[in-house]
């Protein structure tokens, strides 16, 4: 481990950046969904800090992931909740580390089966590079370089804790 | 230990499914959360996920069936796989085509899963055995050797019910000795630990020795059913009746037949199951079946997301694995 970061400030400004972005976009009541683990532990967060109405989705993308040529099923699947119907609303999908943007896509792909939203908007708790896809984050809780063969994870659900790992 | 088993990879992963036996009961519960997961598919607008796109399943149906065809063909429908059904009963065997030639040709198809029926018990096995390394083999039922699905499908609905099986009294009532569903079920059972597994059933209908199965048996239904949580009826297949080992339906249904008033013995929330398709009158009386503690259309349902669990598993497995061999 070479360094922790506290992180219930970020979410704290996460969560007035997001009451900001919505009210400059003009989205009324948004539904926020969270991806499997650590999406939907900062999402719960946000969630009530937000005071939302609808209740917090949950998706498992494993079915929808691109790696499942190369590595099979993922060990964890667990069904993804999504009670409210996501037509012509407004999204705010939350994820804990943007990183090559596949899990973001497999998460687009995967809400367009429950229905057509008006706009999706993300949240990300860390942004780190090394994009693949085309894909950025509306709100951003914190940036971080990382070094060659660095990787960030968050631990939880409670409390939440980023850890900056060596790989291998 | 997974060394001598076709099933299994070098590292205990599911690459074909033919038998429950052999199978470990992680690998069971395995299953049954993924199937946990592939049970919310068929509640959203959208029926489909895209697991199994691109690969080409063949349904190899020797033996004839509507709900087993149709829930494998609905399973690898919503995996996004293209499949084709292939009634072989009618088809190339009966032009004298020898099965090895069959499975090449299914093969030079590009076809990547087998989900094989046939009368033969070991039909699966033996094609397993065959076929090229790349290609996954499902068992949907091989003569009276097992029906692996099915028992799966019978836990997973089980498992809805009742959540934990080690406290649990079943009782498997019918034919038993002709019943590929009774030995995967009494298979299952076993490795997920249940408490006590019973079969009810004539003299007749009872295989010598199943009692090294771990069962207990049972020729009343009375007793037998005396407080079971969940109730497993059979078909009674009515070539049965020609082989002089049940003297009619009648008599059949009046000594082993489940009715209402039997069902009382068994504990007040017990469930009751049914592999279908069901006699009417026969194993079963109708306000059994559309009774309250039925629950089997449920199993229709639930048969669709443990198949689903166990083609995405397997062809997973042969996926990743393909992949590394190249890597290396």
């Amino acid at each position: 481990m070479v360094k922790k970061i506290d992180i219930n400030t970020l979410i704290e400004n996460m969560a007035e950046n997001i009451r900001s972005h919505c009210n400059t976009k003009g989205y009324k009541n948004p539904l926020m969904i969270g991806i499997q683990r650590g999406g939907v532990w900062v999402a719960t967060q946000l969630h009530q800090k937000l005071k939302l109405e609808d209740s917090l989705g949950e998706l498992n993308i494993a079915f929808y992931r691109d790696d499942f040529s190369k590595i099979g099923m993922h060990p964890e699947v667990k069904p993804s909740k999504l009670s409210t119907n996501p037509d012509d609303r407004h999204i705010i999908l939350v994820d804990d580390v943007l990183h090559t943007g596949r899990t973001i896509r497999a998460a687009m792909n995967e809400i367009f089966d429950y229905g057509r939203p008006a706009s999706i908007s993300l949240a990300i708790l860390i942004k780190r590079s090394g994009r693949e896809l085309p894909i950025h984050a509306d709100i951003i809780g914190k940036t971080i370089t990382l070094k060659a063969g660095e990787h960030a994870k968050l631990s939880g659900p409670e409390p939440l804790a980023l850890e900056i790992m060596k790989s291998g | 230990m997974t060394g001598n088993n076709i099933q299994l990879d070098k590292n205990g992963n599911l690459k074909h499914f033919l038998s429950i036996e052999g199978i470990n009961q992680q690998l069971l519960h395995t299953i049954l959360d993924y199937a946990e997961s592939f049970a919310t598919v068929d509640k959203r607008p959208v029926k489909k996920v895209p697991l199994l796109r691109g690969k080409t399943i063949a349904n190899l149906f020797f033996e004839p069936s509507t709900r087993t065809r149709t829930t494998f063909e609905l399973a690898a429908k919503r995996l996004s796989a293209d499949i084709l059904n292939l009634n072989i009963s009618t088809s190339a065997t009966s032009k004298g085509e020898i099965l090895s030639d069959t499975l090449r040709t299914l093969e030079a198809m590009h076809c990547d899963m087998f989900v094989v029926r046939h009368a033969n018990s070991g039909a699966a096995h033996y094609i397993a055995s065959q076929v090229a390394p790349h290609i996954s083999v499902i068992n949907a039922g091989d003569g009276r050797h097992e029906h692996p699905t099915q028992a799966m499908l019978d836990m997973f609905t089980i498992k809805q019910h009742k959540k934990d099986f080690s406290k649990l009294s079943i009782a498997i009532v019918g034919d038993i000795l002709h019943s590929r569903v009774a030995r995967s079920e009494i298979h299952a059972l076993n490795t997920l630990g249940v408490n006590e597994v019973r079969i009810i059933a004539p003299h007749t209908l009872i295989p010598k020795e199943i009692e090294n199965l771990g069962v207990h048996v049972y020729h009343d239904m009375n007793s037998g059913l005396k407080d079971v949580d969940v109730v497993v009826m059979l078909r009674l297949q009515r070539e049965r009746m020609r082989g002089a080992l049940l003297p009619s339906e009648n008599e059949y249904f009046k000594r082993y037949g489940l009715t209402n008033q039997r069902l009382k013995h068994a504990k007040r929330d017990a469930i009751v199951m049914h592999p279908g398709p069901i006699n009417r009158g026969v194993e079963i009386d109708s306000a059994v079946a559309d009774g309250e503690n039925s629950v089997i259309l449920q199993q229709v349902s639930h048969g669709i997301a443990i198949r689903m669990a166990i083609m995405a598993m397997a062809m997973g497995q042969i996926n990743k694995n393909e992949n590394k061999e190249k890597k290396e």
